[in-house]
C-alpha cells in the first residue's frame, strides 16, 4: 500500500514535472526564435547599403589643392551634355546608375566640408541603390549620383561642396552626374538654382523657374515636407462636402499679396486666409495656423477645401504644393514662371490651376469657372499624382531617374497615359483610331477554316470566288491525319487559293495573322456556310469599310443576364437585341487576328483549343474590349447551312451546347474582369433594301432572304 | 529516477537562464543604437523651410524683366500685355500688305484674316500680325527682306514688340546657318522653323514648321494613309529610307556623311549625292561618284511611299522639308537632328509618332527600328496622319494651330487639356468654351468606357401660324412625347404672327414644351445652343414632321451607339458635275447617301455649340440670307470634323407632310420655279462650303441601319419597332 502510494506520488510528480519541462523548452524555444530573428534587426542599419557604398573612409582635400569647379553651364541641353555612349551598356532600354560610395570629405584640419547625410538624402540613395537602375560597376554607368547631400543649400558651404564634387572620380566637369535639391538659393536673393558649382550635372531641383530650367536636362521635383508627410489624414469619400471654396495657409507671404488676398476674404466668406497664430513667437508651430484667433490644424484643415492657393514666396518652389496634394486639396499655383514638378511628363491641366501672379485678384472668379464634373477629375488626378509620384522620396528619385531614362532612349519611353492616366478597367485604346476607310481596290481575303468535309469547302470556295471584291482564299488545313488534296483537284475560281497545313488541330488557327493575308480585310468563313449570295458578302464588305475598326458580320448572336443563375446566359433565338457576330462569316481587320494571336489576355487562347468551341465568341470579346464598340449585323439573313431547313436552323442548338457556350461567356468575362460586349439594336441593310424601286437600278439586289 | 528528472530540471532552467541573459543583453543593445548617434538629421527644419519672409520690394518688380536681357528671358509674363485680350482674343493684320509680300507669307496673312479671331480694328487686338515679311532672313536668298528692323519699329503700334508676332523660316546662311534672325524683334513672339532647345523660349515662342513655298492655303494633301493599306505587318516594301543632298562643306555634314554606313540596298535604303549647288565638284569626295550612281536609282517619292520609316536627319538647318513630306507619306519619320524643337511641341505629343534617334548614335539606328513592334508601326503610322491632317496640311491649319496655343495661354484656366490636342479629331475642332471635361463632347464615348445620356430633348422648328387643334404641330408634338427618352420638347417660332396662348396647346403630353419666339430670326437660329438643351441628344424636328414614335426611339437608339455622328431619315448626295466643273447636290434615291438633313435627325448638341461659335460669319450669313443650306452646312461640319459619313435608319425618305403631297402631285411635272431655285441655291451653297473648307468634307455611306427584326417573316408581335413595318 505504502509502496503503491508513493508511486502514486511519483506519478502526479512525474506528470508536473513534465509539464514544467514543456514549459521551460517552449520558452526557450520562443528565445531561440528571438536570438534568431533579431540579427536582421540589429544589422538592418549598419547594412542599410552594401559595403561598397557605405565606407568610413575619411578624404582629405586640403584647402590650398587645386581644384578647377566649373559653375553651372546654363547653356546645356541632353545632347550637348550627357554622354551617351555608356548609357545602353547593359540594357537597351533602361539606364545604370552608379551611386558613390559614402565617404566623408574633410580639409587637413579634419573641418567637414560637407553636411553629414541627411535622412532624407539617404533614403534617396536607398532607393537607388534598391531600384532595378542601380549598377555597382562605374565603368558600365550611364548616370552618377554623388553621395554629397546637397538637399537643402541652407548650412551648405558651396564653395567646399563645389570643390569636393570637382575632386569626384568620374566627375569630368560633372557631366552624367545627377545632383538632388530641394531647397536652393538664399536670402537676399533665393536664386531658384542652387549656387554651387555644378558644371554640367544634371540638377533634380525644386525651385526652378522657367528662366533656369534647361529644358529637357534638368528634372524638377517636388519639395519633400517631412513635417508632414508622414501624418495619416483621415479618410474622406469621394463626394465628402468641402466647407470651403479656397483655403490660402502659407506663411511669410509678400505684404502685397497678403493685401490682395485680405480683400478677398472679406468679398467671399468660402474663401479662408489663414496665417500665423497671433501667440506664438518663432519659430512658429508648423501644424497650427490661424484665422485671427481661431487655430486650425494644419494640413487637416487643407482637408476641408476644394482648392488651395500656393503663392510664390521667397522661393518659387513652396512645399505648400505637395501639403495641399496629401490633402486631396487642388492647388492653385500663382508663382509666374514656376516650373511645376516633373512637367516634362505630367499634365498639370489636370490637376492644378495655374493663375498669373497679375490675376491674383481675380482668383475666385477663375476658379468658379470650373464644372463640378472637372473638380471631381481634378481630385481624383491630384490623390493620383501624389500617391504615385510625390508621396515619398523613393517616388520622387525612381521619378527622377525614369523620366531621364525616357530621354536616354526615347522609343522605348513611357506614355503621356502611363504618366498621367489613372488605371481604369473599362477605359479602351482602339488600335484603329484613325477614321479611314481602308481602299476598295484591296479586296479582302477570305480564311476557310476545314477539316475534312472536302464537298462543303468547295461549293463555299466557289460561292465566295464570285463576290468582286475577293483578293484571295486562304484555307486553314486543321485535320493533321490527311493531308490536303493536290491542287489539281481544287476548283479553278481565277484567284488565288493558298492551302496551310496546320501542326495541330486548334481551333485558334483560323485566327493566326498568316502571311499569306496581304489584305486588311478578312473573311472568316466555315467551310459550310454555303447560303450566303455574292451580293451579300460584297454588300457585307463594303459595310467593314465603313466600319473597319468592327465585326461586320452575318450570324449574330446575344448575351443575356439570367436573374436566376446570376450568370450570363447565351442566346441564339431572333431578337431585337444583338451583341454578338458569330466568326463563322464575319469580316474583321487583320490586326485583330495579331492581337488574338499574340496579346490575347489570360488563358483564353488555351480554354478555347481545351475545349474546341467558343473561338468566336472570344474574338467577340477582344474586338468589343479593345474598340468598346458593338459588331454590326449584315442583312436579314439568319440561315447559312441549309437550304432545306425551313425552321430556326440551330443544328447545333442542343442543350449541352447552349449550356457550353453560356459558359464560355462567364468565363471570359471573369478573365476580361468586366464585360465588354455591347449590345445594339439594328443590323446594317443596303439604302434600297425593300424599296419600291427598280431592281435593276438598285446595287444589291440579291439580299433579303433569311 | 526522480534525482534524474532534478538534473534535468536544473539542467534546462540553467540554459534558459543564459538565453535569458543575452537576449536581455543584445535588447539593451538595440535600444542603445536606436536612440544613439545613427539617427540621421532630416534636410530642412522649421525655420529654413517656409518661413522666410517674402521681403523683396515688390512683387511687381521682381516679375519686371532688366531691359538688356529680355531677348532670353521674356516669357509671357513678363514680356506679353494681358490687358489687351481682356476683350476676347482677337487678332489684327497691319494692312496693305498684298503685292509686298512673298507668296507663303501672303498666305499666312489671308488665313489669318479669314480665321474667326481677326478683327480689322487695333484698338480691339489681343494679337498683331506686322505686314513686314519676315520669313527669310538667309542674307543669299532671293525673297530676303532688307531691313526689317528700321520697318518693325516704324509700326504704329509696334510697342517694343509687344503682342506681336513675327514669323520666321529660315534665318543665319552659309556656312554657320546660325539661328539668330538677325535683326531685333524687342517682346515679340518669334513663330520659328528650325528652332533649337536651347534658344527657343519655351511657353513664348512657337516651334513653327517648316512651310515650303507650294503649301496649299486650304484643305492640302490627304495623309498618303487615306488611300493605302494599314495592314499589319508593314506592307511597305522598305524598312527605313532616305533620299537627300550630302553636305561637303559647312553645317550639317557629319550626319549626313556617314549615312552609307548604315545603307544595305535591301530593306534600308539611305541614298546620298553630293550634286548641289555649282561647285559641288571641286569640293568632291572619293565616295561621291558611288553614291550618285546608288542615288539615280530611286525615286524620292516612291522610297517615301513604300518604307515604313523615313530618315529625317539635319539639314543646314535643324529641320527640312522632308519632315513634312514624310508624314503626309505616312512614313514614320526617324529623327537624326539633335536638339531641334519639333513643330508646335507646346501641345503635340510627336513621341507618338515619330522615333527620335541621336545623331551621335547613328549606328544604332538599324536595331533601334527593327526593336519597334507592329503594334507601335501600326500606332505611330496613324498618329502621323492625324496630326498631319489635324495640325500640319494646310497653311490655314498651321496658323490656326499657332493661334489656339497662344490664345490657350491667355485663359490658362479656359484652355483645353493637352490630351486633347494629341486625339482625334484634334484641338482645333474642340471649343474648351463648351466643357472643361471629355465627357460631355461627342468624340470620347467610347475609349472612356462612357455613354451618352439616354434622354434626347426635341427641337421643333416652326414657321407656319396655327389655325386649328388638329395643325400637324401639335400631331408632331404628341407623337414625340409618346417617347420613352424625351425629357423636353422645344419649339422654335420661327414665325412673324405669335403662336397661340399656352391653353390652346395640348395640354396631356407629360414632358415640358418650351416655346421659343425671341432671338429666333435666322434659320441659323435652328442650332443655336440654348441653355435649355440639357441633354446630349438633340432630335431635330419640323413642325409637319410625319415620324412616328417608333421612329424617333429607333433612331435615337442607333445615334447612342454612333454618337458623334447625324443619325436621322432624309438622305441626299453630292457628286462631281463634270460638264459644269462644280459640286453638285441631289435628293435622288441612289444606293449612297452622304448628307443627313436635320428635318428628321439625331446629333449631339456639341455641333450646335460648334456651328455657333466656330464658323466664321460669313459661311453663318450665306445661310442667313438665302434662309437655305443650314442642313448642308451642318452636314459639312460634322463630317469635316468627324472624317464620317452620317447614318441613315430605315425606309423614310420623306420626312415632311407638305413634301409628301409635292411628290403626289408633282411626280410627274418638272419642278415648280419655287423648287428650281430653291435648288439652285443649295447648289450653289456646296460650292460656297467646299471652298471654305478648302476641301469637300462629306463622306458616302452605303448602309442604312434598320431594326434586327425589319422586314423579316416573323410576326409582328416579336418585334419591338412595329410602327416602322407599316410606313
Amino acid at each position: 500500500m505504502q509502496a503503491l502510494r508513493k508511486r502514486h506520488l511519483t506519478s502526479s510528480q512525474s506528470i508536473y514535472f513534465l509539464l514544467l519541462l514543456t514549459t521551460v523548452i517552449i520558452i526557450c524555444m520562443m528565445m531561440l526564435m528571438v536570438f534568431v530573428w533579431s540579427p536582421s534587426n540589429f544589422e538592418e542599419d549598419q547594412f542599410r547599403f552594401s559595403r561598397s557604398i557605405n565606407t568610413n573612409e575619411i578624404v582629405t582635400i586640403h584647402t590650398t589643392q587645386k581644384i578647377k569647379t566649373l559653375p553651372r553651364d546654363t547653356s546645356c541641353t541632353f545632347h550637348t551634355c550627357l554622354e551617351v555612349y555608356q548609357c545602353g551598356y547593359n540594357d537597351e532600354t533602361k539606364i545604370s546608375v552608379y551611386v558613390y560610395p559614402i565617404k566623408s570629405f574633410e580639409d587637413e584640419n579634419s573641418e567637414e566640408l560637407t553636411l553629414s547625410r541627411s535622412k532624407e538624402f539617404d533614403e534617396i540613395l536607398q532607393a537607388i541603390t534598391d531600384s532595378d537602375f542601380y549598377t555597382s560597376d562605374p565603368n558600365t554607368a550611364c548616370l552618377f549620383i554623388p553621395s554629397v547631400d546637397m538637399l537643402n543649400q541652407n548650412n551648405l558651404n558651396l564653395k567646399n561642396v563645389g570643390r569636393v564634387l570637382a575632386s569626384l572620380e568620374w566627375w569630368k566637369d560633372g557631366s552624367n552626374h545627377l545632383l538632388f535639391n530641394m531647397v536652393a538659393g538664399s536670402s537676399p536673393d533665393f536664386h531658384s538654382v542652387v549656387e554651387v558649382d555644378t558644371g554640367r550635372a544634371v540638377i533634380a531641383g525644386s525651385g526652378f523657374s522657367s528662366l533656369s530650367y534647361r529644358r529637357i536636362f534638368d528634372v524638377s521635383i517636388p519639395m519633400f515636407n517631412p513635417l508632414v508627410s508622414g501624418l495619416q489624414l483621415p479618410v474622406f469619400s469621394n463626394n465628402h462636402a468641402k466647407k470651403y471654396l479656397l483655403i490660402s495657409s502659407q506663411l511669410g507671404l509678400h505684404q502685397e499679396y497678403l493685401q490682395v488676398l485680405r480683400q478677398l476674404h472679406e468679398e467671399d466668406d468660402q474663401f479662408l486666409l489663414l496665417n500665423t497664430c497671433p501667440n506664438h513667437q518663432k519659430p512658429w508651430n508648423y501644424t497650427q495656423r490661424c484665422h485671427n484667433s481661431k487655430i486650425y490644424n494644419y494640413p487637416h484643415v487643407l482637408q476641408n477645401s476644394t482648392f488651395c492657393l500656393v503663392l510664390r514666396g521667397s522661393r518659387l518652389g513652396q512645399p505648400a504644393l505637395s501639403d495641399a496634394m496629401q490633402a486631396g486639396c487642388i492647388p492653385v499655383v500663382v508663382a509666374d514662371g514656376y516650373v511645376m514638378p516633373f512637367s516634362e511628363v505630367l499634365d498639370w491641366t489636370r490637376a492644378a490651376v495655374e493663375v498669373r501672379e497679375d490675376d491674383l485678384a481675380d482668383i475666385i472668379k477663375i476658379i468658379k469657372t470650373y464644372s463640378p464634373e472637372r473638380i471631381q477629375q481634378m481630385q481624383k488626378q491630384v490623390k493620383y499624382y501624389y500617391d504615385k509620384y510625390f508621396s515619398s522620396l523613393k517616388a520622387i528619385a525612381l521619378t527622377t531617374l525614369q523620366i531621364i531614362n525616357d530621354r536616354v532612349f526615347p522609343y522605348a519611353g513611357k506614355s503621356y497615359e502611363y504618366w498621367n492616366d489613372i488605371p481604369k478597367s473599362n477605359v479602351v485604346q482602339n488600335p484603329l483610331f484613325l477614321p479611314l476607310s481602308p481602299p476598295k481596290s484591296q479586296g479582302f481575303t477570305a480564311v476557310i477554316l476545314t477539316f475534312d468535309r472536302l464537298e462543303s469547302l468547295f461549293q463555299v470556295i466557289k460561292r465566295v470566288a464570285k463576290v468582286p471584291s475577293l483578293a484571295k482564299v486562304v484555307v486553314v488545313w486543321n485535320n493533321q491525319n490527311k493531308a490536303a488534296p493536290p491542287m489539281s483537284s481544287w476548283p479553278y475560281i481565277g484567284k488565288p487559293i493558298k492551302v496551310i497545313q496546320t501542326k495541330k488541330n486548334k481551333l485558334s488557327n483560323r485566327f493566326v495573322p498568316y502571311d499569306e493575308i496581304e489584305t486588311e480585310c478578312i473573311l472568316a468563313l466555315d467551310d459550310d456556310i454555303i447560303m450566303l449570295t455574292d451580293d451579300e458578302v460584297e454588300f457585307g464588305y463594303e459595310v467593314w469599310r465603313e466600319f473597319p475598326d468592327r465585326l461586320v458580320g452575318f450570324p449574330s448572336r446575344l448575351h443575356l443576364w439570367d436573374n436566376s443563375t446570376q450568370k450570363w446566359k447565351y442566346e441564339s433565338e431572333w431578337t431585337n437585341e444583338i451583341s454578338m457576330v458569330l466568326t463563322g462569316a464575319a469580316f474583321y481587320h487583320k490586326y485583330f487576328s495579331y492581337l488574338y494571336t499574340n496579346s490575347m489576355p489570360g488563358n483564353m487562347k488555351l480554354w478555347v483549343d481545351d475545349h474546341m468551341n467558343c473561338e468566336d465568341i472570344a474574338m467577340n470579346f477582344l474586338m468589343a474590349n479593345m474598340t468598346g464598340k458593338a459588331p454590326i449585323k449584315v442583312t436579314p439573313r439568319k440561315k447559312f447551312k441549309c437550304p432545306q431547313c425551313v425552321n430556326n436552323e440551330m443544328l447545333s442548338a442542343d442543350l449541352t451546347h447552349m449550356v457550353e457556350r453560356s459558359e464560355c461567356i462567364n468565363k471570359f468575362t471573369s478573365i476580361y474582369d468586366t464585360m465588354p460586349l455591347k449590345s445594339i439594336e439594328f443590323r446594317a441593310d443596303p439604302v434600297l433594301y425593300k424599296d419600291n424601286y427598280p431592281g435593276i437600278l438598285k446595287k444589291f439586289n440579291d439580299v433579303g432572304s433569311l | 529516477m526522480q534525482a534524474i528528472q532534478r538534473y534535468i530540471l536544473v539542467t534546462v532552467c540553467g540554459i534558459f537562464v543564459i538565453l535569458g541573459y543575452v537576449c536581455l543583453n543584445r535588447l539593451s543593445h538595440v535600444g542603445q543604437r536606436r536612440n544613439g548617434p545613427k539617427i540621421l538629421r532630416s534636410y530642412v527644419d522649421w525655420g529654413d523651410f517656409s518661413f522666410n519672409e517674402d521681403l523683396h520690394l515688390s512683387t511687381k518688380f521682381r516679375r519686371s524683366v532688366p531691359s538688356q536681357t529680355y531677348r532670353q528671358r521674356c516669357r509671357m509674363s513678363s514680356c506679353f500685355d494681358f490687358s489687351l485680350c481682356e476683350n476676347g482674343f482677337k487678332v489684327y493684320v497691319y494692312p496693305s500688305w498684298k503685292n509686298v509680300v512673298s507668296d507663303t507669307f501672303s498666305q499666312i496673312l489671308t488665313a489669318i484674316e479669314q480665321s474667326r479671331y481677326y478683327t480689322n480694328d487695333p484698338k480691339q487686338a489681343c494679337l498683331f500680325i506686322p505686314n513686314v515679311d519676315t520669313l527669310d532672313q538667309d542674307k543669299l536668298s532671293h525673297d530676303f527682306v532688307h531691313d526689317v528692323q528700321s520697318k518693325l519699329s516704324a509700326l504704329p503700334y509696334w510697342n517694343n514688340g509687344r503682342n506681336h508676332i513675327i514669323f520666321n523660316i529660315f534665318s543665319g546662311t552659309w556656312p554657320d546657318y546660325t539661328e539668330n534672325v538677325g535683326f531685333d524683334f524687342g517682346e515679340a513672339i518669334l513663330a520659328k522653323a528650325s528652332l533649337s532647345v536651347s534658344k527657343f523660349r519655351y511657353g513664348f515662342d512657337i516651334s513653327f514648321p517648316l512651310v515650303a513655298k507650294d503649301h496649299v492655303l486650304k484643305g492640302g494633301d490627304k495623309g498618303y494613309l487615306y488611300s493605302s493599306s494599314n495592314n499589319i505587318p508593314s506592307p511597305r516594301e522598305y524598312l527605313l529610307a532616305f533620299k537627300g543632298k550630302r553636305y561637303l562643306t559647312g553645317k550639317g555634314s557629319e550626319t549626313r556623311n556617314s549615312l552609307y554606313h548604315v545603307h544595305n540596298g535591301k530593306d534600308i535604303v539611305l541614298l546620298t549625292t553630293c550634286r548641289h549647288g555649282k561647285s559641288w565638284e571641286k569640293n568632291k569626295d572619293a565616295r561621291c561618284d558611288e553614291d550618285n550612281r546608288e542615288y539615280d536609282k530611286y525615286d524620292y517619292k516612291k522610297l517615301l511611299y513604300n518604307s515604313t520609316f523615313c530618315l529625317v536627319p539635319r539639314g543646314r538647318r535643324l529641320g527640312s522639308f522632308r519632315f513634312l513630306e514624310v508624314l503626309q507619306a505616312a512614313c514614320i519619320p526617324v529623327l537624326l537632328s539633335n536638339r531641334w524643337e519639333l513643330p508646335f511641341s507646346e501641345v503635340i505629343d510627336w513621341s507618338k509618332a515619330v522615333v527620335s534617334a541621336d545623331e551621335r548614335l547613328l549606328l544604332q539606328v538599324p536595331s533601334i527600328v527593327r526593336s519597334i513592334s507592329q503594334s507601335e508601326i501600326l500606332f505611330y503610322r496613324q498618329q502621323t496622319q492625324f496630326i498631319w491632317e489635324t495640325y500640319l496640311s494646310s497653311v490655314e491649319k498651321i496658323v490656326l494651330t499657332t493661334l489656339e496655343i497662344i490664345k490657350s495661354r491667355i485663359k490658362r484656366h479656359k484652355s483645353r487639356a493637352n490630351k486633347l490636342w494629341n486625339l482625334e479629331p484634334g484641338a482645333l475642332s474642340i471649343l474648351p468654351e463648351f466643357s472643361d471635361v471629355m465627357e460631355k463632347f461627342p468624340f470620347f464615348y467610347h475609349q472612356l468606357g462612357t455613354k451618352p445620356g439616354d434622354k434626347f430633348t426635341a427641337v421643333i422648328y416652326a414657321t407656319t401660324p396655327i389655325a386649328l387643334a388638329s395643325a400637324p404641330l401639335f400631331r408632331t408634338l404628341r407623337n414625340v412625347a409618346k417617347s420613352q427618352n424625351v425629357v423636353k420638347i422645344i419649339v422654335l417660332w420661327h414665325c412673324d404672327i405669335p403662336p397661340p396662348p399656352s391653353h390652346k396647346w395640348p395640354g396631356d403630353l407629360g414632358v415640358p414644351v418650351l416655346v421659343k419666339t425671341r432671338n429666333i430670326k435666322t434659320i441659323s437660329a435652328r442650332f443655336f445652343p440654348f441653355k435649355e438643351i440639357e441633354t446630349d441628344a438633340i432630335w431635330s424636328l419640323e413642325e409637319d414632321s410625319l415620324l412616328t414614335t417608333d421612329e424617333v426611339d429607333f433612331a435615337f437608339s442607333v445615334w447612342q451607339e454612333f454618337p458623334e455622328r447625324i443619325v436621322g431619315y432624309p438622305a441626299r448626295n453630292h457628286y462631281w458635275d463634270e460638264i459644269k466643273q462644280r459640286w453638285s447636290y441631289t435628293s435622288k434615291w441612289s444606293n449612297e447617301y452622304s448628307m443627313v438633313l436635320t428635318g428628321a435627325a439625331v446629333y449631339h448638341r456639341y455641333y450646335n455649340f460648334l456651328y455657333t461659335h466656330q464658323l466664321p460669319p460669313e459661311v453663318i450669313d450665306t445661310v442667313d440670307q438665302s434662309n437655305n443650306c443650314h442642313d448642308i452646312l451642318f452636314n459639312f461640319l460634322v463630317s469635316h470634323v468627324t472624317k464620317l459619313a452620317p447614318i441613315k435608319v430605315t425606309q423614310r425618305k420623306v420626312y415632311q407632310e407638305s413634301a409628301l403631297t409635292n411628290v403626289n402631285l408633282n411626280a410627274s411635272k418638272p419642278l415648280s420655279w419655287l423648287q428650281q431655285h430653291h435648288f439652285t441655291q443649295r447648289e450653289q451653297c456646296m460650292n460656297t462650303f467646299t471652298q471654305h473648307f478648302g476641301t469637300m468634307p462629306l463622306i458616302r455611306s452605303k448602309t442604312r441601319m434598320d431594326p434586327l427584326l425589319f422586314k423579316d417573316p416573323v410576326s409582328n408581335m416579336r418585334k419591338k419597332y412595329r410602327q416602322i413595318e407599316t410606313v
